[in-house]
This record gives structure tokens, C-alpha cells and sequence, in this order.
């Protein structure tokens, strides 16, 4: 892919994360430019979770700063960072189980469509306007994840591949600028990490940014533009598919100094 | 699936509109009605805390201390300065949305039970203030001469007309409140109980909601505070003690607190015990309370509301 501007929408500067003693990332320095698709791979423990963590506000960093389009957040809430275009999803689903699919999706909607309290109590006609715009927002998201049929089942009656697409479509909802999966193709079978890996691009051919964790070697290799390598909260490499896979330090942290 | 019919609705209000007038032609539950406000008062309760509990998931044990700051406003600005008793419902309720901000915003704030721990301290104070500060709220002895209700001339002064007044309140709220579930801000707070990270994930700010159902139930059990002083014209502090607290979350544990027709059904249930069935226990009808909290978190843990689920499942089965 041909980026015109080389734009970086997401920055890293010399960011550190210390849990008490352990150093889950030690000065990392990392960019994402804007209409990529990029990839972090790491054995476990890697600190991959943790970098998606502190770019979507879970906790803020130790030191270091997170410049989303050229501002900072690294001190800003979650709920904050969402508003301002970044979504999620989670390496162990996190759907809201006790809800429709169709209502999973209108929760996403959450940061760009809101009614005020007395509004919703009293039903005044600006909430049903509202309430009506948001449930057809998420209908059409409901389309394009191809989980349309299904949008009156309870979230949590759905097989994990399909889960797993719930949650894209919710982060998508939100009509984020930049997405981070976090494993969007853990425990999925053969067709369903193609379904999912077709989503992902398709999402991408809209103009979002996607930043994800996987260790699905196929995906990576097939939809990332550039791949970023984490072992031990540092960046060990960096670049396109092709020079990831050839790197000799990343085959060394995956299979061990020996070979 | 969280939706609320409309026919159970009306069902409900036919029964609502209907029960005194059946209860006064059977000598034997001729009193029934008098139960029915007090059950009515403590639906305006309930409401509020399936929504702060089983919805959104904060467990509060201090909500005797709103009904009682709603019940003790309206009764010194009526009966010791003379003021007319409906804007002294509003400022109890103004002073409730205050008290729970300041209580609720800090402990909110944390995760975890922080707010059981902080409305239980705050309770015993409550309680503590109505029993000490006997020149405003008359100690221990309570407070007499708290004035009846009336609208444009019309007195709420027998039974009859008082229970549709209360009963037009707790309908009042029963709807703005399942219009919140079913909106927005009703995903909000459900999608909080399930996963704080991923609501504040997708935007909702968590410590907000929290706050803001906290002050409603606090609204709600204040309103309902001054529903009760301007009906029995008398209140003492033994009304709005810790166990009175626990009387609500049992109301709510009964009749199960994930759906808004448990706190319906608790709080009926509950009254009618207290008042009428178990009238012969006396003191041990603690002991009784104790059974039922125990044998619906083992049995049913949806409360009354999850029964017909649970029986729907043996016939599956």
C-alpha cells in the first residue's frame, strides 16, 4: 500500500511502563502512520497487551508521552481517548453478554450520540430522534460485519468467531479513526480467521487505521503493512512483513538463540 | 430482551386502580389499602436501587438515611416554620442530590465496594443526627404535627386519596425510570456491571453514571421520605435505622433486582409481611427476614422474577 502522507495519527516517545519492579516496556519508541495497517508481534509477556493498555487509557504510562494526531493523551481517561477516535477490542472477549447483538453495537455508538438524563426519563422527541439514528447506525454496522440476522440474540449465545466480530463491529460503531485489536483471531478456526481477516481489510479500505496484536503468523503476513516486534518491553524490529520474517533477532526471541 | 412490555404495564395499573375499591367490599383486608401506600413508599425506594444494584451493579446499605433526610425535611419546614409541604418535598430532595453526590462521588470513584462501605458509615451518622439533634428533630421522641397533603383546595386526608396520590407517584417514576433502562443510558450502566473496561472503552464514563443513578435512587428515597411524614404526620428516628437499609435490600433480593418489577414485587411482598403475616413473630420476625435472604440467594438468585425461568427450564429439561 501507497502511503500519501505519511502522517504518523498515533506516536510513542521513550514510553515506560513499570509495575513495581518489572519493566512490562522500557523506553519504547513507536509510529503509526495514518491508514495502516500495523502489526505488534512478541512472545507472551512481551508487553503487547500493556502498549494497548496504555494507548487506550486503561493506566496512564510511568514516563513517556502518547501523542494521538499530534496531541498527547497519555493522561486522559479512557472514556476520553475514546472520544477523541480510538476503539478497542479485548484479547478475552469482553461483550456485554446480558445484551442483544444489536445492543452491544448501539452502545458503541456511546461516544458520538448521547441523551441527556431527564430526556431519556421523559422520552422527550429530540431522545426517540436520537435513539431511532442510533439504532439504525448499528444496523448498518450490523450489515457490514454480516451479523445482521442475528441482532436480537443475546451477545453471549453466539459461537466465539462470531463473538469476536461483535466486538469489531462495536469498536467500529464508535466510527473510530484508530483501532486496536487486541488478538482479534485467538481460538478462531481456518474460516473464521479468514472471515475476520476480510473484516480487518475491509475496515481498513475505509480509511481506519488498524494497530493489532495477533500470533496468528498467517494473518500478520497476509494484511499487515509494517510489523513492530516487542521481547521484554523493547522493540527489537521493525518493518515490512518480508524483512520481519528474515530478521534474525525476531527468530531468535521466537525459537530461542540455538538455531 | 430487557424490554417492558406494555400490557404487563396496564395490568399493573388496572390492579393498582382496582385494589382499594375490591379490598373495601371484603371486611377481613379492609385495611389492605393503608398497607398498600406504605408498600407504594417503598416501591419509590426500590425502583431507585434495582436500578443502582442490579443494573448497574453499587451496592448501597444506606438509603434508610435518604428516606429519613426527605422525612425529616419536610417535616421541620412544615411543622416548625409553616411552610407549605410540597416545595419542602423538592428541597429534601435537592438536599438528598447534594448529600449523595458528596458521599457517592468519592467512594464511586474507586473500584470495587467502596460505596457499601461508605453508605453504611454514613447510615449510622444519618441516624445518629435524628436522635441527637432532638431541637430540630425532636431526639428520639420524633416529631408530631406534620401537616396532611392537599392540591388547590383538595385534601389527600383519607386513606383512600392518599393512596392514589402515592400511587400516582411510584407510576410516575416506575416510567421515567424503565424509560432510562431502555435508553442509552440504561446500555450504559448494564454495560458497566458486565465490564468497566470495555464501557470505558467505548466511551462511557464510568464514575459518571455511577454518581448520577446514585443521586436518583437518593431523589427517589427522599421523595418517598416526605411521602411518608405527610401521611403519618408523626416520624421518629427508629423509621429510618440500619435495618431498615437491610429491609430494602431484601425487598430487592426478593423479588430480584436485574429486572424493575422485582423491586415492584419485593417491596409489596415485604410490606405485607411486616405489617400483617408475620404480625404473631414479633420480635423474631427478624429470623424470618433472615430465612428469605437466604433461601432466594441459594434458590433463586433472579428473586421471584427469575421463578418462572427457572421453572420454564425443568420442562425443557
Amino acid at each position: 500500500m501507497n502511503f500519501v502522507e505519511e502522517e504518523n495519527i498515533l506516536e510513542l516517545n521513550r514510553v515506560v511502563m513499570a509495575f513495581g519492579g518489572l519493566m512490562a516496556l522500557s523506553n519504547l519508541n513507536f509510529q503509526v502512520k495514518k491508514g495502516m495497517i500495523k502489526a505488534i508481534i512478541g512472545p507472551n509477556g512481551a508487553g503487547k497487551t500493556t502498549l494497548f493498555n496504555i494507548i487506550t487509557g486503561s493506566f496512564p504510562p510511568t514516563e513517556g508521552s502518547v501523542m494521538f494526531k499530534g496531541l498527547p493523551i497519555e493522561h486522559l481517561k479512557a472514556h476520553k481517548i475514546a472520544e477523541r477516535g480510538i476503539s478497542r477490542t479485548f484479547q478475552t472477549v469482553e461483550l456485554f453478554g446480558n445484551m442483544t447483538v444489536l445492543e452491544n453495537v448501539m452502545l458503541g455508538c456511546h461516544t458520538r450520540v448521547r441523551s441527556s438524563f431527564l430526556s431519556s426519563g421523559f422520552q422527550l422527541p429530540q431522545f426517540r430522534r436520537k435513539e431511532a439514528q442510533v439504532k439504525e447506525s448499528a444496523m448498518k454496522i450490523l450489515k457490514f460485519i454480516g451479523l445482521v440476522d442475528k441482532f436480537n440474540d443475546p451477545a453471549d449465545s453466539l459461537p466465539l468467531g462470531e463473538q469476536k466480530i461483535l466486538e469489531i463491529g462495536r469498536a467500529l460503531a464508535s466510527e473510530p479513526e484508530l483501532m486496536c485489536l487486541d488478538e482479534p483471531a485467538a481460538g478462531l478456526n481456518e474460516t473464521e480467521t479468514y472471515v475476520a481477516s476480510s473484516l480487518i481489510r475491509a475496515i481498513n479500505a475505509k480509511g481506519i487505521t488498524v494497530l493489532l496484536v495477533e500470533h496468528d503468523m498467517k494473518v500478520i503476513m497476509n494484511i499487515s503493512d509494517e510489523i513492530a516486534v516487542l521481547n521484554y518491553g523493547q522493540k527489537i524490529a521493525e518493518g515490512s512483513p518480508q524483512e520481519i520474517q528474515n530478521n534474525r533477532r525476531v527468530i531468535e526471541a521466537y525459537l530461542g538463540s540455538e538455531i | 430482551m430487557l424490554r417492558i412490555g406494555k400490557i404487563p404495564i396496564a395490568v399493573f395499573a388496572l390492579f393498582i386502580i382496582a385494589f382499594p375499591w375490591v379490598t373495601h367490599e371484603i371486611p377481613s383486608i379492609e385495611h389492605y389499602t393503608d398497607i398498600m401506600i406504605f408498600a407504594g413508599i417503598y416501591c419509590l425506594i426500590t425502583m431507585g436501587l434495582s436500578l443502582l444494584m442490579g443494573y448497574t451493579g453499587q451496592i448501597s446499605i444506606g438509603h434508610a438515611a435518604f428516606y429519613g433526610i426527605g422525612a425529616y425535611t419536610s417535616a421541620i419546614l412544615t411543622a416548625q416554620y409553616g411552610l407549605n409541604p410540597w416545595p419542602c418535598i423538592i428541597v429534601g430532595m435537592a438536599i438528598s442530590a447534594v448529600i449523595a453526590v458528596l458521599v457517592g462521588a468519592p467512594s464511586l470513584k474507586l473500584k470495587g465496594h467502596y460505596l457499601a462501605m461508605a453508605t453504611l458509615a454514613f447510615g449510622i451518622i444519618v441516624y445518629i443526627i435524628f436522635n441527637e439533634e432532638a431541637a430540630w428533630t425532636g431526639g428520639p421522641d420524633g416529631m408530631t404535627g406534620i401537616p396532611g397533603l392537599s392540591l388547590f383546595g383538595f385534601e389527600f386526608d383519607s386513606v383512600k386519596k392518599y393512596y392514589y396520590l402515592v400511587w400516582i407517584f411510584v407510576f410516575a417514576a416506575f416510567i421515567f425510570t424503565v424509560n432510562i433502562i431502555q435508553s442509552g443510558i440504561g446500555r450504559a450502566l448494564r454495560a458497566i456491571h458486565v465490564s468497566e473496561p470495555a464501557a470505558s472503552a467505548m466511551g462511557v464514563d464510568i464514575s459518571r453514571f455511577k454518581i448520577l443513578v446514585f443521586v436518583y435512587s437518593a431523589v427517589l428515597a427522599s421523595l418517598a421520605g416526605s411521602l411518608y411524614a405527610h401521611y403519618l404526620n408523626f416520624i421518629n428516628p427508629s423509621t429510618f435505622d440500619l435495618f431498615f437499609s437491610i429491609k430494602l435490600l431484601i425487598m430487592i433480593a426478593l423479588g430480584g433486582m436485574y429486572n424493575i418489577w422485582g423491586a415492584i414485587i419485593g417491596a409489596g411482598l415485604i410490606t405485607f409481611l411486616s405489617y400483617e403475616w408475620l404480625y404473631y413473630f414479633q420480635e423474631y420476625e427478624v429470623i424470618v427476614y433472615g430465612a428469605i435472604l437466604l433461601l432466594v440467594t441459594i434458590f433463586f438468585p433472579k428473586g421471584l422474577v427469575g421463578v418462572p425461568g427457572i421453572v420454564k427450564g425443568w420442562f425443557r429439561e
